[in-house]
């Protein structure tokens, strides 16, 4: 027996470390490697794809606004998707800015603590719905109101699930907007109310101001969030690929052709195929750098106090 | 606000209390406005559930629940669709966990601060913000056809997974990183090593938050629609699927496809509903979990 215990506890460490505390760590590094496999992979799959799109169609093709995918003569023209998502997109910021800007000018500024605690869970529920249950929303009750006050409005058309992705967005609006608010420091605050302000002066001039780095990059995640949405309008817009800016038609979105074209039996290899792909890069850019310009936003205009 | 000054120094109060009474009332009617927006929240989530519900009402039955799918509403039912959800959340939930907690330990306890780190961080933070659609074509082109795993739920779950991994991350990172520096120091006092200390010390203490970020991610999943689509799942299977190789149909496909066809046949719609009210029902259950943990099992140091 050795009863050295220096020399048990270093054999025994030994022993731990060659087991797990090597392995361990190895472990971790694949798994934190695999979000980053997750980027190159979705970088790899959109633009391998889209480049044939890109070889097959010419650039005048691509930016006119005839889109045909399934015609005997198909024409690729992306300027019909985009600009439904566009159209989409700026109609859901319409509500969704001013009413998540003022919901959370309410909750940071105006409510009691007792009212702020039973509105925030709510919207946070508003936040969990899934997107599925606001497209059966939009298309089977949003449209037909809209109908009975717009005549001339089709049963698929820009404008519902405009509105209806607007309201899914409020909560994240709000959410962002009043934590940015929340961050300003009470001292501002007072030292507006102590030159007789009343609230929403002190909530437009003092707090709006400062948090504004905050508020912005709400807006711009905001956006993003609306030109990736699928499901809304998928379900109620429908798949005209008309080029129009006539909000009561139907129309389509980036993200629509996307889910039209893969559940549809377009045949691999085939131009129309590669071109979810094109389509796919130019959403995956446009919302990459919409996040970007977010994160730049908060990080690059934020006041330090 | 400028108060005007008479020519003999004297602060015209009249003027003064009208312009008071002006801002207080713009101030109050700006309350009232700002009160209502934010309650605005609240009525369609009220309108919603109240229509989702009244339109649910004498579909939503037993019969409903076990049958299979069928053309004819009145003989239609979920069972299939549920079935496909459960198996592909057992896929989803070991899957994210493991990675995403890897994740977040290998960022919060292993790595130095340093290039590496604020790449995976930046990484993961972009990925939350990449549209769901994207993910399904991922799944579809690496899952679907280089792996050859087609519309399976193993290629469901795994595209799932990827899309749902920054929440678990992300959670898990705050989770680990509210356990306090002393509990640490005392495990390495006692001897232990950097594993031994993760394991039997900073993961029991950050469980609660871990849980409660993956439940969420889970019911992110749960409802989650474009990615399946996008991966080409059939309109009308009839089979129940028996493992993770087979073809299946979820929830919100279900939802989805009832919702198209509200054209041909206008019973779809209560089809729909019903399908949303359990879908609901189920997220519900879970985010009450979520909240059961979080405030039961949360400790605060």
């Amino acid at each position: 027996m050795n009863n050295n215990v220096r020399e048990i506890i270093l054999k025994n460490n030994k022993k731990q470390k060659k087991s797990l505390d090597n392995v361990m760590p190895v472990i971790f590094f694949t798994a934190a490697l695999i979000s980053i496999i997750t980027t190159i992979g979705i970088v790899l799959t959109l633009v391998f794809d889209a480049l044939k799109f890109f070889r097959a169609v010419p650039f005048a093709d691509i930016f006119s606004t005839q889109l045909a995918p399934l015609a005997a003569n198909p024409r690729f023209g992306i300027l019909p998707l985009i600009n439904g998502t566009i159209l989409t997109s700026l109609i859901a910021m319409m509500v969704a800015i001013p009413v998540g800007l003022t919901s959370a000018i309410y909750l940071s500024e105006f409510a009691t603590e007792k009212i702020r605690k039973r509105l925030k869970p709510i919207m946070e529920l508003l936040a969990g719905i899934p997107t599925i249950v606001y497209g059966f929303f939009a298309y089977s009750f949003v449209t037909p109101l809209l109908m009975a006050v717009i005549p001339g409005l089709e049963a698929k058309n820009a404008l519902s699930p405009g509105i209806v992705m607007g309201i899914m967005i409020i909560p994240l609006v709000t959410s962002l907007s009043e934590d940015a608010m929340n961050s300003v420091p009470n001292a501002l605050r007072e030292g507006a109310y102590a030159l007789g302000s009343t609230r929403l002066e002190v909530a437009v001039k003092v707090v709006i101001p400062a948090a504004i780095s905050g508020i912005i990059a709400s807006f711009v995640l905001a956006i993003s969030r609306a030109i990736g949405e699928t499901m809304i309008v998928t379900i109620a817009s429908g798949s005209s690929k008309n080029f129009t800016f006539d909000i009561t038609k139907s129309i389509q979105t980036m993200t629509a052709y996307i889910v039209e074209f893969t559940s549809g039996d377009a045949g691999s290899g085939t131009v129309g195929y590669y071109s979810l792909y094109a389509v796919g890069l130019i959403l995956f850019v446009f919302t990459l750098l919409m996040n970007l310009l977010a994160q730049y936003i908060s990080r690059k205009y934020r006041e330090e106090y | 606000m400028e108060c005007k000054i008479t020519k003999n120094n004297e602060l015209n109060v009249e003027n003064l209390k009208k312009k008071i009474k002006k801002r207080i009332m713009i101030d109050k009617s700006a309350k009232l406005v700002f009160l209502l927006s934010a309650l605005f929240a609240l009525l369609v989530l009220g309108i919603l559930i109240y229509r989702i519900f009244t339109q649910s009402i004498g579909w939503l039955d037993i019969q409903f629940l076990t049958s299979k799918l069928s053309i004819f509403p009145e003989k239609a039912g979920i069972f299939g669709a549920i079935v496909g959800s459960f198996l592909l959340m057992v896929i989803v939930a070991p899957v994210t966990i493991i990675l995403g907690v890897s994740t977040a330990i290998y960022l919060e306890e292993y790595s130095s601060k340093g290039r590496l780190q604020t790449l995976i961080k930046t990484n993961i933070s972009n990925l939350a913000g990449v549209p769901s659609v994207i993910f399904g074509l991922l799944g579809l082109t690496v899952f679907g056809r280089l792996l050859n795993l087609g519309s399976s739920i193993l290629a469901g779950g795994l595209t799932m997974s990827l899309l749902v991994l920054p929440i678990v991350v992300v959670a898990s990172q705050e989770a680990i990183r509210a356990v306090p520096g002393f509990l640490r120091d005392a495990s390495y006092a006692m001897g232990a090593s950097k594993w031994t200390t993760i394991s039997r010390v900073v993961l029991p203490v950050a469980l609660p938050g871990i849980l409660t970020g993956s439940i969420l991610a889970l019911s992110r999943a749960i409802g989650e629609t474009a990615p399946l689509v996008v991966l080409g799942i059939p309109t009308l299977i009839l089979k129940i699927p028996q493992n993770i190789m087979d073809d299946f149909t979820a929830l919100p496909i279900q939802i989805y496809y009832w919702t198209l066809d509200t054209v041909l046949t206008a019973e779809y719609a209560n089809l729909a509903a019903a399908t949303i009210v359990v879908l609901l029902l189920m997220l519900f259950t879970l985010n009450s979990i979520a909240i059961i943990i979080r405030n039961k099992f949360q400790r605060r140091y």
